[in-house]
Formats: structure tokens, sequence, C-alpha cells
């Protein structure tokens, strides 16, 4: 097996017309390590990667392999010279084996492929593999951690020896991502892989990488070895001084509080048509936070439309403070119950409307005396919008720009806005910091477990165990379709979780 | 929530009202702009096809002028053309704030016009203010159910609109034939089968001092109230959301199935006015010539206005000045009568590529201007 490479990026600026998106950014990876490139959204980390593998061609800069000078105009040369890429999202094709998958990747893929000499050769080149994958399985039966370990067993397939993982752990278990992270660590270290990694989880970083460089704000901002690092230096190297947004300590549940939600024996089609969500015996308090785990796509998303009035329930019964809820305008007004869905632009706001406009859909209808009321008063709603931007500080250009036109996070500021203000009695979000910046994330937060301690009753679906882990009282994991498992805070084990989380129980 | 945890960011609001006013001015001004430079756009593509044929353009939009324009008496002929165009107008505007891009507003008319006939007849010898009011109700309701039923079909059965309205159209018109030439047949009427002739008492005439029907006057209302009802009220507040963002729209609990039936059923009954105007103001009677492109004509006058029922009006004014304008520029320039047709279709395509233009442009974006500076 052909050895680790060393590659080196010098200098590289990346700019967009106007925009700079990489200002004079270097980066250096000697053969067989294992260096993570931390930086928010939008620090310019991908632009990086896409320079470095020839996707872009860079404005200036240079790119150094094994100590040479290289030309990379293209994948196809980032290919030659062994640079390969996983990316977050997977590229098999789910109705191939393995085997056929990584037979068809090959660029000298003969015309007609003599299948035994190939399934020979594959098993060979497993036998040098620390990975133990299936390769007579269709993709789509294999498990996320598996297709993971798939990608990267593709590109070493392909010859590469240095590899760029993009996000690699963000669909998979936490014991998935141990597991395939260790992996991947004992090859750098054997000096088979030289491996970069994109993350934003500290974690990770800090157990397996050797060396880390942050960007921010398309420039370099540190660099160094993880060793000599602790987690406070690199966050502030990725967010600068700005001030974060601390917790609220977390409040005592009273002890006499009374159930809010109540689920029971729910049904619902999931997103194929073809399957069926159950939930049963779910319960969330006055002033706790019910944190709901599970990998994308077991259900999460169905049982959130079903309680926002998206998706038809089938069957079952949703009360809330002991009355049946229908999720109607007339009873989340009474009852106080508040949505924040995931990706805010789509699901909770319409893009085209005015910023005021938006904050506006929850109160648009009742008059001044709070009750509904025919005629919709524009003064009114800019008036209250203005305030409302004031107390949550969102930044917009003016009140009539259309939202769309908002950073995400100033987007989800606007939906907490109009969804935090009045009294709330039941709050119910979903993966709210999704793709938002570290300060956006860590007010969010703030204000949810402000929510949680002003007697709300908060249900919180996220895909994020670490967001789950920090603000729940309990935490409940949802797979396939169903909850099947429950624990309070106190005694709540990230491993056990995550089997629940993959249905190994 | 009044207290705050994080970052210290500078209220960005608060504008001077000059500038305000200015910022107002602009993003208004986009929607009236682009539309306008389409038209021209339009007219000058059509200018080439004028050329190719061997004709003068010069001459062609001289005659448009005199035609549809110049004179009190071509201003009336264009109104005349007008108003049918400003119901069908809103029966695509309507709809098409919720994001439904109805085109079949031909059916609605049809049957509007059938409704009211057969009201008319039926009702014969009663007083005229309840049968006129009787007729109108008819082709409300006839035309409201058929575009209703395109609504329920689109929110209950995920049925497309615009297919589904198009091919309901032809059923109209199919229905209406039948009508016509079996139940509702005037033994009369022997070349073109027609309905029973309306009353003279039942018919609707001509507002004072002009020679256009009082059609005109309840377009032009219709249009304004629709812009007041999607404008200014909680019902069509709840409507743009919905169109939107349907998501958003349940999220908040807002009754969108009603919402999307009523509001294609509203335009349906708009639609059916214009129907009932054709039988009782110009045909007085209903047959085949209802069905004559008024429904399709709309879709242009709705897209032209940027589905924004006050803009309809004027827009509706210009086409309707255009189609006046047409015999005269047949007769004079020896052209065929589908020469109108020609400019309208050319008309539409180019407004319709126009819909990449918005929000391209600077001077109408004053998030834009101060970065500029």
């Amino acid at each position: 097996m052909s050895k680790a490479v060393a590659v080196e990026a010098v200098g590289m600026t990346m700019r967009f017309g106007a925009f700079t998106a990489l200002d004079d950014v270097s980066i250096k990876v000697p053969a067989g390590t294992f260096h993570a490139l931390l930086g928010e959204n939008g620090a310019g980390k991908s632009t990086l990667v896409k320079c470095m593998m020839g996707f872009y061609t860079p404005t200036e800069g240079q790119m150094v392999v094994d100590g040479k000078e290289a030309v990379i105009a293209s994948p196809k040369d980032a290919d030659r010279l062994g640079l390969g890429m996983v990316y977050q999202h997977f590229t098999l094709v789910p109705s191939l084996t393995g085997a056929e998958n990584l037979v068809i990747s090959r660029e000298d893929a003969p015309k007609v492929i003599d299948w035994r000499w190939e399934r020979r050769q594959l098993a060979d080149f497993m036998e040098t593999m620390p990975f133990k994958i299936p390769l007579d399985q269709p993709v789509s039966a294999l498990a996320a951690g598996e297709k993971q370990k798939l990608e990267i067993v593709k590109q070493l397939y392909l010859g590469r020896r240095f590899i760029v993982l993009d996000e690699p752990t963000s669909v998979l278990t936490p014991n998935e991502a141990e597991e395939m992270l260790g992996l991947v660590r004992g090859m750098t270290k054997r000096g088979d892989l030289t491996v970069l990694m994109i993350s934003h989880k500290f974690h990770e970083v800090t157990a397996f990488c050797d060396d880390v460089t942050v960007l921010r704000k398309g420039k370099r901002t540190g660099s160094g070895r993880i060793a000599d690092l602790d987690r406070k230096t690199m966050a502030a190297m990725m967010i600068g001084d700005q001030p974060i947004a601390t917790l609220d300590s977390r409040a005592a549940t009273p002890a006499e509080a009374k159930p809010v939600l109540t689920v029971t024996a729910l049904k619902a089609k999931d997103r194929t048509g073809l399957k069926s969500i159950e939930v049963d015996g779910l319960s969330v308090r006055a002033g706790e936070i019910v944190g709901i785990a599970g990998i994308s796509g077991n259900g999460q998303k169905e049982f959130l439309e079903v309680l926002a009035g998206q998706r038809i329930r089938e069957g079952g019964e949703i009360r809330v403070k002991a009355a049946p809820y229908a999720s109607t305008r007339e009873q989340s007004r009474n009852l106080n119950v508040r949505f924040i869905p995931e990706e805010p632009l789509r699901n909770a706001c319409a893009p085209k409307m005015t910023v005021a406009e938006n904050i506006s859909f929850r109160t648009f209808d009742l008059g001044r005396n709070g009750k509904p009321a025919a005629w919709v008063s524009a003064r009114a709603i800019r008036a209250y919008a203005a305030k409302l931007i004031e107390q949550f500080k969102v930044k917009t250009a003016s009140l009539s720009s259309p939202i769309q036109s908002l950073s995400g996070g100033n987007v989800q500021r606007a939906v907490l806005a109009r969804e935090l203000t009045g009294d709330v009695d039941l709050l119910i979000v979903s993966n709210p910091c999704f793709g938002l910046d570290f300060a956006a994330v860590a007010e969010i937060r703030a204000r949810i477990m402000k929510a949680r301690n002003g007697g709300a009753a908060v249900l919180l679906m996220s895909e994020d165990l670490d967001e789950l882990m920090e603000l729940s009282d309990r935490i409940l994991v949802m797979s396939d379709g169903a909850l099947v498992y429950e624990t309070p805070i106190a005694t709540a084990d990230v491993h056990v979780i995550g089997e629940h989380m993959a249905g190994h129980h | 929530m009044a207290d705050m945890t994080a970052s210290d960011v500078p209220a960005p609001l608060a504008p001077p009202r000059l500038s305000g006013a200015l910022a107002f001015a602009a993003r208004r001004a986009e929607g009236i702009v682009i539309p306008l430079a389409a038209l021209i756009a339009g007219m000058a593509v059509f200018s080439l096809f004028l050329l190719a044929l061997g004709k003068s353009p010069a001459q062609f939009f001289e005659l448009m002028w005199r035609g549809g324009f110049g004179s009190w008496f071509s201003v009336q002929n264009a109104l005349l053309r007008a108003t049918p165009l400003l119901f069908a107008a809103l029966c695509v505007a309507l709809p098409a704030r919720l994001g439904l891009t109805v085109i079949g507003g031909e059916g609605a008319i049809v049957l509007g016009g059938v409704a009211a006939a057969a009201f008319g007849h039926w009702l014969s010898g009663l007083p005229s203010p309840i049968v006129i009011f009787a007729m109108g109700l008819a082709a409300m309701i006839a035309g409201g159910i058929w575009i209703g039923a395109v609504g329920a079909l689109r929110h209950y059965r995920a049925v497309n609109e615009t297919i589904s309205s198009l091919l309901m159209a032809y059923i109209a018109i199919a229905l209406m034939n039948q009508l016509v030439e079996g139940p509702l047949r005037d033994p009369a009427s022997l070349n073109k089968p027609s309905t029973h002739p309306l009353d003279a008492a039942y018919r609707i005439g001509p507002i004072p001092g002009m020679d256009v029907h009082w059609g005109l006057a309840v377009g032009v209302i219709a249009c304004v109230a629709c812009w007041v009802l999607i404008d200014k009220t909680r019902w069509g507040f709840a409507a743009r959301v919905a169109g939107g963002n349907v998501r958003a729209a349940q999220i908040q609990g807002l009754a969108v199935g009603p919402l999307i039936v009523g509001f294609c059923a509203l335009a349906g009954a708009l639609a059916g006015l214009a129907g009932m105007f054709e039988v009782a103001s110009v045909q007085g009677t209903a047959n085949a010539s209802l069905a004559i492109g008024y429904g399709y004509a709309g879709i242009l006058v709705a897209f032209l206005a940027r589905q924004n029922p006050l803009g309809c009006i004027p827009v509706a004014f210009l086409l309707g000045g255009i189609a006046a304008a047409g015999g005269l520029i047949q007769r004079r320039m020896g052209l065929p009568d589908a020469t109108i047709l020609v400019l309208q279709g050319m008309l539409f395509i180019v407004v319709l590529m126009s819909d990449t233009l918005y929000g391209r442009f600077k001077v109408f974006n004053p998030d834009r201007w101060k970065r500029a500076g």
C-alpha cells in the first residue's frame, strides 16, 4: 500500500466578485497527520477545501503536494495526486452493492466487468483495511456508519492518500462516530493516510486530531497542535471577541407541575406514506425540557408536523392542558402553544413577505383589544415588529425588507421574537440551531432555557446530542417512528442513547 | 422576554422620514416600471414581426392609438372591451395570491352567462330589480362553484389547479353548448342556437353619459374591493401567508383549505358576473359567443398587473383599447384578425420573461443603497 501524502496550501485567496471568501490562507498538513479545520458557517472552510481539490480555481495561492509544487486545476488533477474528498452527504448508489459501488467508481473500470476476478481483488484489498463492511449487500441496507466507512474505503480503493472529510459524523450516532474516527486515526498513525477533517465538534477534534487550523470570515485566525490548545482558545479563534450568551441556571421543576402536553397512541403516515409513526405515552410537564433524540429520518419530523397541523393525524390523541388539541389557530392561541420548526425560512416564514409582516403572523388578526378583528393595520404591524426587532436584536436593513434577505441567525431571531413574546405554556422546538453561527446558537439556547424557567413546557427535537444534553431535563429516543427509550438527564449516557438511536435494542 | 442575554447590536431602524418615503416609493416602483418596460419590449418585438410582414409598425401603433384611445368614441369602445377583462383578470389574480395559477376563468364566464340567461327567462314577469339580482346571484354561484371546485381539488386531492381549471373550462363550454342546443334553446334561434332573448326590462343599460354598460362600474368596484380584501383584511393577509409559504400558514393554524376554496370560489363568482353582463348588457342571450377568449385575455391582464387587483384596471383598459383597434387595423393595413392575438401572445411571453428581473435592480431595493455609498 502506498504511503500517506503531505499537502500544503500556500496563500490561498478566493474572490467572488467584490466578495473575498478566502483571504491569504495557508494550511500545512504533513503526511500521516489528522488535521482539523474549524470555523463557523461561512468562515471559508468549504471554499478552502474546494480550492485545494480543484473545484475552484483560486484567485491566488499555490498547492504543494509531497514537497513539490503542484498545479491542481480540476478534481482530475487532485485525483492523480492522490487527493480525495468525502462529502457530508453520501454519494453512493443505494441500489447497488458495496462491491459494485467501488468498482464503478474507478475511472478505469472495464467495459465488461469480470466480477469474479474483481471480487477476489476486492477481498484482498479489504484485508488491508481496518474497516469491516459487508460488500455484497445493497448500500441501502447499510447503517449510516457503514456507509460513511464505505465512502472512506472508496477513497482508499481509488488510491487516494490524502482525504478531506466534510463533517463526517453529522449523520452518525456517537458510537458510530467514535468507531469511525478511531479507525481513521489508526490509519494516519500508521502513515497510510493523511486526513483533513472539517468539523465543528470540539470533542471530536480534541479526541482524535493532531493539529488544527481555524478560519473566521475567510481569514486564518489560528493554528497549532491540539495538545497545546484548549477548547476555550479554539472557540475564541473561531468566533473572535463577540459576546456569547450564557445559559441561565436550571430552576428546579416543581414536583407538582402538571403535564401540559400529553400524547397518547398517536399514529400518522411517514414521509414515504408506506410506514407509520406511532408515538405513545409522551408527557411534558410545565417547567421542564423534554428532548427527543434520534437520527434524521426516524419520524421526528413527521411527529412535529402532526403536532403543528401540517400532517394528518390518523389516530390517537393529543392533549394540551387536558384539552384535546387539533392544532387550530384558536386552540394554539388560547392554550399558548408555540412552534419553532427547523429551517425557519422554509417552515415558519413567507420568504418574500416583509420582516414586519412575518413577525406579525401570530397576531395580525387581532385588534387593539386583543379580540379578532377584520381589518389589518399596516401601521400596527410595523409598530409591533419594530418593538420586537429591538428586543430580540434582529439585524435587518428595514422593516420592509423581505425576510429572505436576512441571515439565517436573524431569520431565527425574528421567528423567536414572534413565538416567544407573550405567555408561552407549551413550546415545541425542532433543531433550532441547525446551520447557525456560534453566537446565535448560544443566544437561542439561552432563550429556550429562559422560557423553561419561566414555566413553559418545552418539547425539543434535535439531531444534535450535545444540544439535548445541555438543555434537556429528560431525554427520549425516537427510532423507526416510535419512542424507544427514556432517561432523566442525571443518568443520561451518550453511548446508551446512541445505541438506542441506532436501533440496537 | 424584555431583558437580553446576547450581543449588543444597535437597532438599525428609524430612518428619517424623507428617505423612508423614498424607500417606500422605490419598492413600489419596481412593480410598475418592470411591467411597463416589458410592455414596450413586447411591442418592439411585435414591430419586428410587422416589419417581417412588410408592414409599417408606425402605422400600426398610430392606428392602435386612434382605434383604442384617440377619441371619446374609441375610449368608450376600449372600456366596453375592458369590462369582461376586469372580472376575468380578478379570476386569475385572487387565486394567485394563494400561490395558485388558475387559467380557466373562461369556464366560469360561460357558465355565469348561461345561468344568468336561464334565470332571466324563468323568472320572466317578476319586477326587474329582483330578476336582475337573481341573475347576478345565479351567475356568481355558477362561476363560484366551478372555480371553487378547482381550489378544492387542489387542496384536498392535490390536483394541479392550472391543468384542472383549463380542463374544467372545456367542460363548461361543452356544458353550455349542450344546454343552449338542448333544454334552454329558444326555438326561434335558427342559425346560432341561443337561449331565449332576455326581456328588455331585464337588460342592464349604459352608464348615464356613456355608451358603456354598468358592468364597467361594477368591475372597477370589484377590483377595488378585491384590493381592499387582500391588502387590508385579515383574510387577505392570511391568504398572502398561505401563498407565500403554505407550511408557515399551517404552523400558524391558519385554515388553508377554506382560504383556498373561498378565494377560488370568489374568483369564479366574479368571472361569472362577467358572463352575466355579457348576456344582460351586450348580447341579450346566451350562446357560443360567450366563449370568445375573455377568460384567456384576463390571464394576460392579471400577469401584466402583477396580480394586483388595482393594477388590473389600467391594464384591462390598455388591452381593451388594443382589442378595440383591431377592426380598424384589419381594414386599413390589410392584416388578418389574428394579428392582435399575435401581439397579445408576444406581450405575454415578454411579461413572463420579465419576471426574472425582479430583485435585480439596486434602484428598487433600498436595502442595497447604503452599501453603494
